[in-house]
């Protein structure tokens, strides 16, 4: 049976303003999913049962006034643990932050909250935001609400396998190589990347700082442009955030794509991709075209290089990000007596961190030391020149481009552990966005044979949210696919 | 060809104290990843200009006004040793030798 939680953020707020439902209503709806599925997705690290009816209490003694709510005012919203929380813990699904509680907002949250939203918990991720399948975590990996032995993607997975089963109507994600689309489209939900920069990443605890952005999960596109509309807009916090002032997203989504051109990536059509994703992609742009868009074959030819200049330019970052993590100021510290306190530090890190981290540190320090600086660093900051300036030219031809969103559905936990080159193809067409800014989202299409959905990802020009939304929202307008997963459809 | 690195340098540049099983495991992993990660020397690009941020922004400041801080005791609040105001720390000074 469909409960109030399975409603989406949009349905919702048409009910609480309509008076048919209460705040406290709508979160009890989803603190009972979260009791009935949690032990089966492993979707939280911190939940916040208790913050959030103090918060929905508020709200609907606010809105038995008769003052008119925000669309996001009393959704029951997951935000994943690499965004600060003021007075909330917030680990990154690190050791090293076991214990660490921010004493700031994130500007993304703070907007969010600061309207209404009720927070219901922080979610499980890779740790760091460093992984495609939240097996990363260090406390324990999340379960797929369509198939528990499955991962739901990472690195946003606890937020996407949240969203999907239920226990929150949307969440936040934060995607600095995929992290927000791939765990949507292998969970089956609406997955977007905004323009770099149109959300702030103020409280964002930095991975990647020229990739990370904010974005979003959802169950619907028309509920990713609520949250973006909340979402956007200049932040004086964050240096690199966009000007401009927030816009409403909402406006004109159902205009539909008659004549919008649309590239097919034809580099993202080749080998590698599961025959289950291919065959749902291609009809989901057969779609595309039947409903009016003039679909061709787009060209990205730096596209093969970008993993290699990826898996370079987001290492480095890490590493210098990381070099924080010095067990003085916050974070835990290694126990025992240490020489001195470089000894102190070297033993908080080797305790602190997990493997993929390491991993990631050790790439990146070695592809920033002297005397490969040129060749690996330098290098793969030529080749993002060369991939931002195939997109212009494809922008030139085409509104929007379409690929996939993963070259496969969900695959097995532990399938992939043991082979970081396996895991890190899958955020093969993922990856093109981060490094070239542009917004990019993921719209369920579909399933494969097994039954595990399949996501479609449309890219845009840098700030053209309009259009991606608009587009995406037609596509999901068409296919009016009914996507439960069997764990709640029981 | 998996890239050679030499893997105590890197992890002393790293500031972590990885153990002996760790560091095989990563010098053969690095190696491997390295060796597809050269891909992007394959490309002639030396009249190419590197990108650092897709969407560049220089010399973002704000008005030169002074706005409230975090009271200190909240500053604190995470520190893993701390005295009164202060963070205690392992001596950071080199003995004479």
């Amino acid at each position: 049976m469909r409960e109030l939680c399975d409603l989406t953020g949009a349905e919702l707020s048409a009910k609480l303003a309509a008076g048919e439902v209460s705040a406290v209503e709508i979160l009890d709806s989803s603190l009972a999913r979260i009791d009935a599925t949690e032990g089966d997705v492993h979707a939280f690290l911190t939940p916040t049962p208790e913050l959030a009816r103090e918060r929905a209490e508020e709200l609907d003694a606010y809105r038995s006034t008769g003052a008119p709510l925000s669309p996001v005012a009393g959704i029951p919203t997951a935000i994943k643990d690499v965004l600060a929380t003021n007075g909330v813990r917030t680990t990154c699904g690190s050791r090293i932050l076991e214990g660490y509680v921010p004493p700031y907002d994130a500007t993304s949250w703070a907007r969010l909250s600061g309207a209404g939203a009720v927070l219901v918990g922080k979610t499980n991720c890779d740790e760091f935001a460093m992984g495609s399948s939240n097996e990363n975590s260090a406390f324990g990996p999340v379960h797929n609400p369509w198939d528990a032995t499955r991962v739901p993607g990472g690195s946003s997975g606890g937020s996407a396998a949240a969203v999907a089963a239920g226990e929150a109507v949307w969440g936040l994600g934060t995607d600095t190589g995929g992290s927000v689309r791939q765990p949507a489209s292998l969970s089956g939900v609406v997955g977007l990347k905004p323009t770099y920069g149109l959300i702030s990443r103020y409280g964002l605890i930095a991975f990647a700082s020229s990739l990370d952005t904010v974005g979003t999960l959802t169950r619907s596109v028309r509920d990713a442009a609520t949250l973006l509309s909340v979402l956007g807009g200049k932040d004086p916090k964050d240096a690199t955030s966009l000007d401009g002032e927030a816009q409403d997203y909402t406006e004109g989504l159902d205009g539909g794509i008659a004549g919008l051109r649309i590239g097919v990536i034809a580099e993202a059509s080749g080998e590698g991709i599961e025959e289950g994703v291919r065959v749902a992609v291609g009809a989901a742009v057969d779609r595309l075209a039947a409903l009016g868009a003039e679909v061709g074959e787009a060209h990205l030819p730096h596209a093969e290089y970008a993993l290699s200049a990826y898996y370079l330019i987001a290492p480095s970052e890490c590493s210098s990000n990381l070099a924080r993590y010095d067990g003085v100021r916050y974070g835990s510290r290694a126990g025992g007596d240490h020489a001195d306190s470089i000894e102190m530090m070297f033993a908080t890190r080797e305790e602190g961190f997990g493997p993929e981290v390491k991993r990631r540190i050790m790439l990146g320090t070695y592809a920033l030391s002297a005397g490969y600086y040129e060749a690996y660093y330098g290098q793969a900051q030529k080749i993002r020149t060369l991939i931002i300036r195939d997109y212009d030219a494809a922008f030139e031809r085409f509104d929007l481009l379409v690929s996939p969103t993963s070259p496969t559905t969900a695959f097995p936990i532990g399938a992939k552990v043991d082979d970081p080159m396996a895991m890190y193809l899958n955020d093969i067409f993922t990856i093109p966005a981060n490094l070239s800014g542009m917004p990019a989202i993921s719209v369920p299409c579909g399933v494969d044979d097994a039954g595990l959905p399949v996501g479609l990802q449309l890219t845009a020009p840098v700030l053209d949210e309009r259009t991606l939304l608009q587009a995406a929202s037609a596509l999901e307008g068409d296919l009016r696919l009914e996507l439960r997963p069997p764990l709640i459809a029981a | 060809m998996p890239v050679d690195i030499d893997i105590d340098h890197v992890a002393r540049l790293a500031r972590i104290a990885l153990t002996d099983e760790e560091k095989t495991e990563l010098k053969a992993q690095l190696g491997v990843i390295l060796e597809h990660a050269a891909k992007v020397g394959e490309v002639a690009a030396d009249d190419v200009p590197p990108t650092a941020y897709a969407i560049p922004r220089s010399n973002v400041l704000r008005d030169d006004v002074p706005e409230p801080s975090l009271p200190v005791d909240e500053a604190l609040r995470n520190v893993p040793d701390r005295e009164g105001d202060e963070v205690r720390v392992p001596r950071v000074t080199e003995v004479a030798s």
